[in-house]
């Protein structure tokens, strides 16, 4: 069985706000979620949104996803009822950490009260699955739940395994996303020990100055189904997730393959499983991380994969706007993918002023474009890349207008 | 530990607080009232032996915890252990 998958809602938790509108409206208005060099959601408030139970029982990873699931799903019109029976629903909600600002505080209490006062909770918020697990009990989705964790391609690899689900008739519908919460003393320290945050605290990839990412926390969350069944039901198309593909770089435990071999590899494949031609896309939403090497290999996979195609598709990042979301990064950046063709526009890379002469794609500096109609629905690529060596690629078709 | 005062009023007081904080219904917290209908389950019984053993020293096990069903249950097996 194969079916042509549809993208019927779409949510998203973001430092540029909560829900999805914010995400596309304000990055595409030029507005930037970072402030003293993180990019924190500090418009989410859980007590907004959750009761006390359901924040007591979720770290705030998991809180953030909850609420972009929610979201979706109210977008979709899965709620009240959703679209077939809830065994048939399946949910696939990557991260990068986990649970880990309940790990660092249990780990002040183990060491300040000892391993009697340790909560009950401690697994349950720390354990990386939770959010898949969680938002699949609250909207009760009883098909194949899981986690995926690939530090920054989490998010693209949750998407990839929900379509192949859905493609190949396993689940009858999905909820995809990722969602991340590692603004913490330990993992904001890590990253900046490893040499991976900039330290001007600005996120300008593929721009000359760029000198590493901005460390991002949210959720991006998508529902997915099968082609024919959402249209008996009239269900609001809002695109198609068309391609996937990932691989390995089998090179560094944290930099990129310099020659782009296994980024390029995902992004060829990816366009094969979607059955389209190079020159048919028409926007790559790229991971665009800000760091020195990522925008420089992801540069040169874009011209092995595309070729001559290169040059004429525009290229931007969303990191320009809401920094590294790491294990959600893929997740949202798939939501902003889906609403900028909605809206008709390629949105910006923001900040981007002083070109790098390595890096020669057209970036879109800072102010988004029209959309140009060429009688088809527009098509894009959005990139995900992780540390490990992990390269996830989705192809998003425009609903068309 | 061991130092609130130890009158079932107070002990009730201070675990009606924990079922609150637990996200139990306040309005439903009453001495009858069993874990089921508060919404309470294992994990916030081990929680509620935690805070026990904290505020009034008594130690409850899994075994004692298994036998509560009530609110009153947990007053009286804290009045009955600390005293």
């Amino acid at each position: 069985m194969s079916r042509r998958v549809a993208i019927t809602g779409v949510g998203a938790v973001t430092p540029l706000g909560v829900g999805a509108d914010a995400l596309i409206d304000r990055w595409c208005a030029g507005d930037v979620g970072i402030v003293d060099g993180v990019a924190a959601c500090a418009g989410f408030d859980p007590a907004d949104h959750l009761s006390v139970k359901e924040r007591r029982r979720a770290d705030r990873f998991t809180q953030l996803a909850l609420v972009a699931a929610r979201e979706a799903i109210t977008d979709a019109g899965w709620d009240p009822g959703l679209p077939c029976a809830g065994e048939r629903v399946g949910c696939i909600i990557g991260t990068g950490v986990g649970g880990i600002g309940t790990i660092e505080d249990q780990h002040d209490v183990l060491r300040d009260r000892g391993p009697g006062s340790l909560s009950p909770l401690a697994v349950p918020l720390m354990m990386a699955n939770a959010a898949s697990g969680v938002v699949a009990m609250r909207h009760g989705l009883k098909g194949e739940c899981y986690g995926t964790v690939s530090a920054c391609a989490a998010g693209a690899h949750a998407i990839g395994a929900g379509l192949r689900l859905v493609r190949h008739g396993v689940v009858d519908a999905c909820l995809v996303g990722g969602a991340e919460a590692a603004i913490t003393p330990l993992a904001g320290a890590s990253f900046v020990g490893m040499g991976a945050t900039s330290a001007s605290g600005v996120s300008r990839p593929f721009d000359r100055r760029r000198d590493g990412f901005v460390l991002g926390e949210g959720a991006g969350a998508l529902a997915l189904e099968p082609e024919g069944p959402a249209r008996r039901r009239g269900a609001r198309i809002l695109g198609w997730l068309d391609g996937y593909a990932a691989t390995a770089d089998a090179h560094h435990l944290t930099a990129p393959e310099p020659a782009g071999d296994g980024s390029a590899r995902a992004i060829a494949a990816a366009i094969a499983d979607a059955g389209w031609m190079p020159a048919e896309i028409d926007y790559v939403n790229a991971h665009g991380t800000s760091t020195p090497l990522n925008d420089r290999s992801e540069t040169i996979a874009l011209k092995r994969a595309l070729g001559d195609a290169a040059a004429a598709a525009p290229v931007s990042s969303a990191k320009s706007a809401i920094g590294h979301l790491l294990g959600a990064a893929g997740a949202v950046e798939a939501v902003a993918t889906v609403l900028a063709f909605e809206r008709g526009v390629i949105p910006p890379t923001l900040g981007y002023e002083e070109p790098d002469p390595e890096l020669d794609l057209d970036y879109v500096p800072r102010v988004p474009r029209r959309l140009a109609r060429n009688g088809r629905a527009p098509r894009a690529i959005s990139n995900s890349f992780g540390f490990g060596g992990h390269n996830a690629v989705i192809c998003i078709e425009g609903a068309g207008r | 530990m061991a130092s609130t005062t130890l009158t079932p009023e107070a002990v009730e007081a201070r675990v009606g607080a924990a079922l609150i904080e637990f996200g139990a219904d306040p309005g439903a917290i009453s001495p009858a009232a069993t874990w089921e209908e508060l919404d309470i389950d294992s994990l916030d019984l081990v929680e509620l032996a935690q805070m026990i053993e904290d505020d009034y020293g008594v130690e409850l096990r899994e075994s004692d915890i298994e036998q509560l069903e009530t609110v009153a249950d947990a007053v009286a097996a804290v009045i009955e252990r600390a005293g």
